[in-house]
């Protein structure tokens, strides 16, 4: 083993002030050195509150996915979602960073995630609920990256260049994702009788919550150029969903009228009776040791 | 100031930096060592993450101002570039060749970025094969589309029939 070898090895075990491979808070901006200035012409309140909303269906999700791991079937469904649950970790960390930096009153990752009560959370209801079973699992996963696929490869676009770098980064991770997923749907749904009803039975459960993922937003609506209006995806997610649902001779749900309550979603910062449990796991540890940093 | 040769001793240095994860090959190597240049008295280099979550990228940056201070840059400032998006097509010739020779089968071309919407891929792989690090056979298989860390999928030579990790190309 030469020297340079053997380096990355050593350096793990060296003292030093700064905190090592950090599972917690303190962790280093993941925008550091990038101009965050907000661009001429773009209202910053409106792209932090959209900024928040993408890295709040990230966050939820991705720690819903981490709660999968040590009960999957094989070692390699492991570490698949092990990876896909890093990734939007990722991409949540930096559009949080991009919030907290167009809101400018120095709010930072970890104080948007683990500061924050439910109802100041803004992600979509489909990210929150507790998968029964595997079909569930995997048909969210579908569901899930399917539609942030469409939703990223459009703001790549975006007159944001931050926004923009971050999701075109995140655009290429959905894409396997989405492949990983879908390939699970066909070999379940084109599987046995019993896959197969489960399948079917996993997709009606989560259907009444589709809906929500194009609903028109008003942040959107504010931000043309730099964001997505949700509408304008259903037509490439809805040919993705028919092309894999046909391959896994499964049947589309019928559609159902978005379940909100009192006319509010997700997105309005209400939330299902699952996001609780799941919030306050998410963020006891950094709340029972506040500032702290190992 | 840091200028002319004092530059390329500080680029020089901070492209021997191993990468955490792949320690047989340096940030150079996999293409995320952007630019090093000075400001003034300091050295500031710029890297890019591989995929969103990695978490090599602060002991990527640990190490940077380590390796640079102990080749007499105390100044060292790191920087994130997202633009563009960083691509299995950046590590180098020299990178696979390394990569090949600790048994990691290095990437195939990346697919390039679709006019409209993202292709769906339902088969097991889309891919061209994906030679064998160990015996050069073409004939293997994919038994996992991810492995240990972000950058990597899992194979098995039919040949010789060693597991082996390849970096995906993305």
């Amino acid at each position: 083993m030469t020297e340079d070898q053997f380096d990355a090895y050593q350096s793990l075990a060296e003292e030093s002030e700064d905190h090592r491979w950090a599972f917690g808070t303190g962790f280093t901006d993941p925008l550091e050195g990038v101009d965050t200035s907000v661009p001429d012409g773009v209202d910053a309140v409106a792209l932090a509150a959209y900024c928040l909303m993408l890295a709040d269906d990230a966050l939820v999700y991705s720690h819903r996915l981490q709660q999968w791991m040590t009960r999957l079937p094989e070692l390699e469904e492991e570490t698949a979602f092990a990876n896909i649950a890093l990734d939007l970790l990722g991409q949540a960390r930096m559009l949080l960073a991009r919030a907290g930096r167009a809101e400018g009153c120095g709010r930072d990752e970890d104080r948007l995630a683990f500061f924050r009560e439910e109802g100041e959370f803004r992600n979509v209801r489909l990210v929150e609920a507790l998968d029964a079973d595997f079909a569930e699992l995997t048909g969210r996963l579908l569901v899930f990256s399917a539609w942030r696929l469409a939703l990223l490869s459009e703001l790549a676009g975006s007159a944001d260049p931050v926004l923009a770098a971050i999701a075109a980064k995140g655009a290429k991770e959905l894409a396997y994702h989405r492949d990983y997923a879908a390939q699970w749907v066909v070999r379940l749904g084109d599987g046995t009788a019993l896959s197969h009803e489960k399948m079917q039975a996993a997709l009606a459960a989560m259907w009444p919550l589709v809906g929500e993922l194009f609903r028109p937003d008003p942040v959107a609506d504010a931000l043309p150029g730099v964001a997505v209006r949700p509408e304008a995806l259903r037509a490439e997610f809805d040919a993705v969903l028919d092309a894999v649902l046909a391959e896994a001779t499964l049947d589309r749900p019928p559609a159902t009228p978005v379940a909100l309550v009192d006319g509010r979603g997700g997105r309005d910062g209400v939330h299902t009776e699952a996001f609780g449990y799941l919030l306050a796991e998410l963020q006891s540890l950094a709340r029972a040791h506040p500032d702290a940093t190992w | 100031m840091v200028t002319g040769r004092n530059l390329r001793a500080a680029r020089e240095a901070a492209a021997a930096v191993p990468d955490p994860e792949l320690p047989m090959v340096t940030v150079a190597d996999l293409g995320i060592l952007r630019d090093v240049t000075a400001e003034g008295d300091a050295v500031v280099v710029t890297i890019t993450p591989t995929y969103s979550g990695c978490p090599a990228m602060r002991e990527i940056a640990h190490d940077l101002r380590a390796r640079l201070g102990r080749a007499g840059f105390a100044d060292v400032t790191v920087r994130t570039a997202l633009a563009p998006p960083w691509t299995s097509d950046w590590i180098t010739a020299e990178g696979r060749r390394k990569l090949r020779d600790a048994g990691v089968a290095p990437p195939g071309p990346a697919a390039p970025a679709p006019a409209g919407p993202v292709p769906l891929t339902l088969g097991a792989s889309r891919r061209r094969p994906v030679a064998c690090p160990r015996c050069g056979s073409a004939g293997t298989t994919q038994t996992a589309a991810f492995s240990g860390t972000a950058c990597k999928a899992l194979y098995r030579c039919d040949a010789c029939r060693e597991p082996f990790e390849y970096v995906k190309d993305v």
